[in-house]
């Protein structure tokens, strides 16, 4: 589904603030595979989905989705296939424009968009259903304007609408980091309702090793620009935290210090 | 009975509102201060005026106009996205090259309008701009609805946002600024024909009675939604035109000391909203701060 071969990326090339960000990166997701993806601050997560969703080029390597090369095609020709939400509540949505009108937006994902009406009495009927699968009762504030919603709220419509058109690839960059642990859990929670539901080919940073323990059938850690850690289905129904953090010190030669990894 | 002057004040707002909605669309919709308007105002009369004095039909000449301005924002659009030049200056870049280009258009510094049949000959500027107003406003209220329009807005609320739902931001803005320039230039057609001449120096200033007319507005009606931010923008042309005939009727102050009112209408309206927000955001600051103080008890 995703393929990443061979991928490199170095940030200001030739100046003293050279910054080698990932060296070397093999990935292939297939088709319905979840993985999560753990590394400490500075890894290089952010770059590898940046890169996947194309807000980024590789300065080397091959990037394929369902075996079409697409290194060079901008982000907004590849969101036919790739869905992200953001670690930022704010990013995934228009603040001034309403519930049903970002549902809207989302709806075309990927499509040419023309002068028919955006919110339609049937869509609206859809809309109103999806949302209330969310069961916060957004799906009686349809013509709210989102800037009014809780970031809690509009990270889960971020999700919505980055689920409900069944993309391809689904890529998540630890948006569950700004809101609170209650919140977080529902977001959480979401995530993992969506995600199986529909099937979801999905990349997921996250911080929380508990979380990328519990969720997913395939987990990644990352170390220096480098994926040091692949750990298949079978192996992580087994994974524990302990374990986790022991076979970070055995392939680094450093104990996993940052305090940005919560253990759970 | 209104007043005569009031009467006229109104007329002019109606024939000033699509220059508003332009500027509504570029400043508030698309966050681009866009100074094409000064350019693309005049283009406007100068396309009709010559299309006019040849003999075109006056509706054609109106139309036409809309295309000139269209194209002139469609180039501003073009230098800020593909161009990569900053928003200000690619509008003050096509502000200045359409000082020359409406020169070319007009051949002369001023064409007269008064022996021609114009829009105006048959039906009276306010009953025409009325029906043309409301038909204006219908349309673009139902676009800004439409999967193109909501793309146009969200490329202003939240750019990476749109992006990442495949709309294309750079084609939304060119879009959004031709339109912009192309209501604009309408105005300049339909003032031209009104007062029976173009002038090249018709559209100094233009941007900032644009602006006025939006802020005045908004103050007043709001802009929570589409309906409402396009009825502001109208209004706020005829409110603006009303508030600048009553200033002119001040003993003292003379017909050139409109554009200095005008330039003190935008900084007013802009200045005090945010005192007033930041008078309040205080008020409560203190008022929450009391209510603490309260709950401590006295140290003895
Ligand atoms: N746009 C950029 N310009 C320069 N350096 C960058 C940029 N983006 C990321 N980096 C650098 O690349 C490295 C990897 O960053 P990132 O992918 O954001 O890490 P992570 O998401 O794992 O915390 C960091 O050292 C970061 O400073
Ligand atoms: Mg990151």
């Amino acid at each position: 589904m995703l393929k990443l071969s061979r991928v490199y990326k170095v940030f200001n090339a030739g100046t003293p603030n050279e910054k080698i960000a990932l060296t070397d990166i093999n990935l292939h997701l297939k088709p319905g595979d979840f993985v999560t993806v753990i590394g400490s601050n500075g890894a290089g997560k952010s770059t590898m989905l940046n890169l996947a969703a194309g807000t980024m080029r590789p300065d080397a390597g091959e990037l394929r989705i369902e075996d079409k090369l697409v290194n060079s095609l901008p982000e907004h020709k590849r969101s036919r296939w790739i869905a992200r939400v953001f670690q930022d509540p704010m990013a995934g949505t228009a603040p001034h424009m309403t519930i049903e009108e970002n549902l809207a937006m989302a709806y075309k994902r990927g499509q040419m968009r023309g002068l028919r009406f955006g919110v339609t009495r049937a869509k609206r009927d859809m809309f109103r259903e999806q949302l209330s699968r969310l069961g916060i009762g957004l799906e009686d504030r349809l013509r709210a304007q989102v800037g009014l919603l809780s970031g809690g709220e509009r990270q889960a419509l971020s999700l919505l609408m980055a689920t409900f058109t069944k993309p391809k690839i689904l890529l998540l960059d630890e948006h569950t980091a700004a809101l609170d642990p209650s919140r977080a859990e529902l977001i959480t929670r979401l995530t993992d309702q969506l995600v199986r539901e529909q099937q979801l080919t999905t990349m997921m940073v996250t911080h929380n090793m508990e979380q990328a323990i519990r969720l997913g059938n395939r987990l990644i850690m990352m170390d220096k620009g480098k994926i040091i850690l692949d750990i298949g289905p079978e192996q992580k129904a087994t994974l524990t935290v302990e374990r986790l953090l022991h076979e970070f010190e055995q392939i680094s030669g450093t104990k996993l210090s940052d305090d940005r990894v919560v253990l759970g | 009975m209104i007043p005569d002057f009031i009467i006229r004040a109104i007329e002019l707002g109606l024939l000033y509102s699509l220059m508003a909605l332009g500027v509504y669309i570029t400043f508030r919709i698309l966050n681009f201060p866009d100074l094409t308007v000064d350019g693309s105002y005049t283009t406007g009369a100068a396309i009709a005026a010559l299309m006019i004095i040849n003999g075109f039909a006056p509706w054609l000449a109106t139309l036409a106009a809309f295309g000139g301005g269209m194209a002139a924002g469609a180039v501003t659009g073009l230098l800020h996205t593909k161009g990569k030049i900053n928003g200000l200056l690619s509008g003050i870049l096509m502000m200045v090259a359409l000082y020359s280009i409406n020169m070319r258009i007009m051949g002369t510094p001023n064409v007269s309008l008064l022996r021609e049949t114009t829009l105006f000959t048959n039906i009276s500027p306010m009953i025409f701009m009325i029906i043309v107003v409301i038909l204006v406003k219908i349309l673009l209220d139902a676009f800004l609805k439409t999967d193109l329009g909501l793309a146009l807005r969200a490329t202003g609320d939240n750019p990476r946002m749109i992006s990442s739902l495949g709309a294309n931001t750079d084609t939304a803005k060119i879009i959004g600024v031709s339109l912009s320039n192309g209501l604009v230039a309408c105005s300049g057609a339909f003032v031209a024909q009104q007062s029976g001449f173009a002038d090249i120096n018709g559209g100094v200033g233009m941007i900032v009675i644009g602006l006025a007319s939006v802020i005045i507005g908004e103050a007043i009606f709001g802009r929570m939604t589409v309906f409402r931010a396009t009825l502001a923008a109208i209004l706020g042309s005829v409110i603006y035109r009303i508030v600048v005939s009553l200033a002119l009727r001040v003993e003292f102050l003379e017909a050139s000391d409109v554009k200095l009112i005008t330039a003190v209408i935008v900084v007013i309206a802009l200045v005090f909203p945010s005192i007033g927000r930041s008078w309040s955001e205080k008020k409560t600051a203190r008022k929450r701060s009391a209510e603490l103080s309260r709950e401590v008890p006295e140290r003895a």
